[in-house]
């Protein structure tokens, strides 16, 4: 029986080479059960050849990894595939076939009771569309019907990829709002996405890859590692002078202008700093207008640990 | 390695029900055999009595073996390639299936309609000359052996033919290409039975029995060899 509390996947220097190809090399990282981990990077960066490579479609080149408990190995292929799912990019469905004739095969291929089709119908609320054709759906419910296929043998690990790739916000916001379920079902999700507000807003921790691993962590982790905490502060008029206002506050480790009454300051720590910076300002007649904490988008800290790569590689 | 029969049946049924609703396939499946059927059948109704005499050394029915091996081959040509077009083989291969299950399944589903296919056309010309023929020329053309020929021969050619097709499916990119190239390489087959059914080969037992067990020696054959033709790897990995 697997180890409960055993991590969902663990990847120690993980490499696939096609022939003269690096498609990703030198991945480490683990998951924890329940997680919903997020896996970005840009096009060609081998975010699906991981995923295809974990799932055991592909063999790993060099490196080892442990998938829901087992050690990703070909003899171990079957018992794998048992225990997780994969939702790829493209729904792949039958489209001659009903939605219950695809989930039907489906549930045959991973030998789970039939009475599990009207489950995961319901869980992505398509239980009353189960008799259409799947090429008259909708690439949004083509993407659900896919994702009640992914749930049928109820993984341990959910393996998403791309799962909003070509929708429309409505039908992105469902596809969002079923992972949030999946999360309170203590379901481990691994999804690669490029949408960077789906992965902050969805994920406990992310990964950003380009062919090589760039970061893993909470994305406020990663923001901290790479950027400086600031404040941002916003006047009715600028000051005469700003130096004589910041540089004297312990707490305030640079500042620029930001526009003409605005200016951004590098702190120490936000708590301390907003109050400290706040009474200086109004003790040097400044009328104020906003004092904030800077904040940094996952698209920031994405960007940043992209265009290093590119930078190192140019 | 045992094999799954769920997982086999599943991939099995889920073809069968593509086919049915396929236009395409059930006017291949309906026309490829009708082709093979009107030359007989214009040979049985055309000839005199006397004429039929010439018949003996003939064995019209086996020029039907065609149909076994020829809708095969267009069936099972299509297996893989087109689940790669249509992006359905990736969360195939994501379940617990085997490649042999996988393979199985596919040849499984080809083989059913081929052998309804055949045996029904057979039946058809075989109760139409009875019925309709001369009694002379019905007696020259359907006779026991040519018929028991027909039943033993016919799943065989139709296994063989299947794994051809599913060996070409498994290294194409193209369904179209596929298709063509499965019944290039069916054609010595439909040769060699056609030779047989004009009497350029003559009929023996020992050449019957020969031509039996060297199928079932292809057969096993070219099963191996479909399965190792199909490269999780490159399926993936070579362009579309």
């Amino acid at each position: 029986m697997a180890d409960t509390r055993a991590p969902a996947l663990v990847v120690d220097r993980l490499s696939k080479r096609f022939g003269d190809r690096v498609a990703f090399a030198d991945v480490s990282f683990e998951v924890s059960q329940g997680e919903v981990f997020g896996f970005l990077g840009p096009n060609g960066a081998g975010k699906t050849t991981t995923v295809r490579t974990l799932a055991t479609l592909l063999v790993p080149s060099a490196g080892s990894a442990h998938v829901a408990g087992l050690p990703l190995t070909p003899a171990n292929g079957v018992e794998i595939r048992k225990r997780v799912a994969v939702m790829p990019e493209a729904p792949g469905l039958y489209l001659r076939l009903s939605v219950r004739e695809n989930l039907a095969c489906f549930a045959d291929l991973y030998e789970v009771p039939k009475t599990r089709v009207a489950q995961a119908l319901r869980a992505v609320k398509l239980d009353d569309r189960g008799d259409d054709a799947c090429g008259a759906l909708s690439k949004g419910l083509r993407q659900r019907v896919a994702l009640a296929r992914a749930l049928l043998s109820e993984p341990r690990v959910l393996f998403l990829d791309e799962p909003t790739s070509g929708l429309d916000p409505a039908a992105a916001r469902d596809v969002h709002e079923l992972i949030e379920g999946l999360r309170q079902r203590g379901v481990t999700v691994f999804l690669t996405t490029h949408r960077l507000e789906e992965a902050e807003r969805l994920c406990d921790r992310v990964a950003i890859l380009n062919t090589t691993l760039r970061s893993v962590g909470r994305p406020d982790e990663l923001r901290d590692r790479l950027f400086a905490r600031s404040l941002d502060v916003r006047l009715v008029v600028p000051l005469p002078d700003p130096a004589v206002v910041f540089d004297g506050l312990p707490a305030v480790t640079g500042w620029q202008a930001d526009g003409e009454a605005s200016y951004r300051l590098t702190v120490v720590e936000t708590v301390t700093a907003a109050p400290a910076v706040a009474r200086a300002l109004v003790a040097a007649g400044a009328d104020v207008l906003s004092v904030t904490e800077g904040r940094h988008t996952l698209e920031d800290v994405y960007l940043e640990l992209v265009d290093q790569t590119r930078g190192a590689s140019g | 390695m045992s094999v799954n029969r769920r997982r086999i049946r599943a991939i099995a049924g889920k073809e069968l029900r593509e086919y049915r609703r396929n236009g395409n396939i059930v006017y291949a499946m309906a026309v490829l055999p009708l082709v093979f059927l009107i030359q007989p059948l214009i040979q049985a109704f055309t000839l005199s009595t006397r004429a039929s005499v010439a018949l003996h050394h003939e064995h019209a029915l086996l020029y039907m073996l065609a149909i076994p091996v020829l809708v095969p081959a267009a069936l099972a040509s299509y297996s893989v390639v087109g689940e790669r077009l249509q992006g359905t083989l990736e969360p195939v291969l994501s379940t617990p299936i085997r490649r042999d299950e996988l393979l199985l399944g596919k040849a499984v589903a080809a083989f059913i309609p081929t052998v309804v296919v055949a045996y029904g056309v057979f039946a058809l010309y075989i109760v139409v000359v009875e019925l309709f023929a001369k009694h002379a020329v019905a007696t020259v053309l359907i006779r026991g052996p040519d018929v028991l020929a027909q039943l033993v021969f016919t799943p065989l050619l139709a296994t063989w033919s299947i794994w051809v097709g599913i060996a070409v499916s498994a290294r194409s990119t193209d369904p179209r290409t596929a298709g063509q190239l499965a019944i290039l390489l069916s054609l010595p087959t439909v040769a060699l039975t056609s030779l047989v059914a004009f009497n350029v080969i003559p009929v023996s037992f020992k050449l019957a029995l020969g031509f039996g067990i060297g199928l079932i020696v292809l057969i096993r054959l070219g099963g191996t060899f479909a399965s190792a033709l199909f490269d999780r790897e490159r399926l993936f990995t070579s362009a579309k």
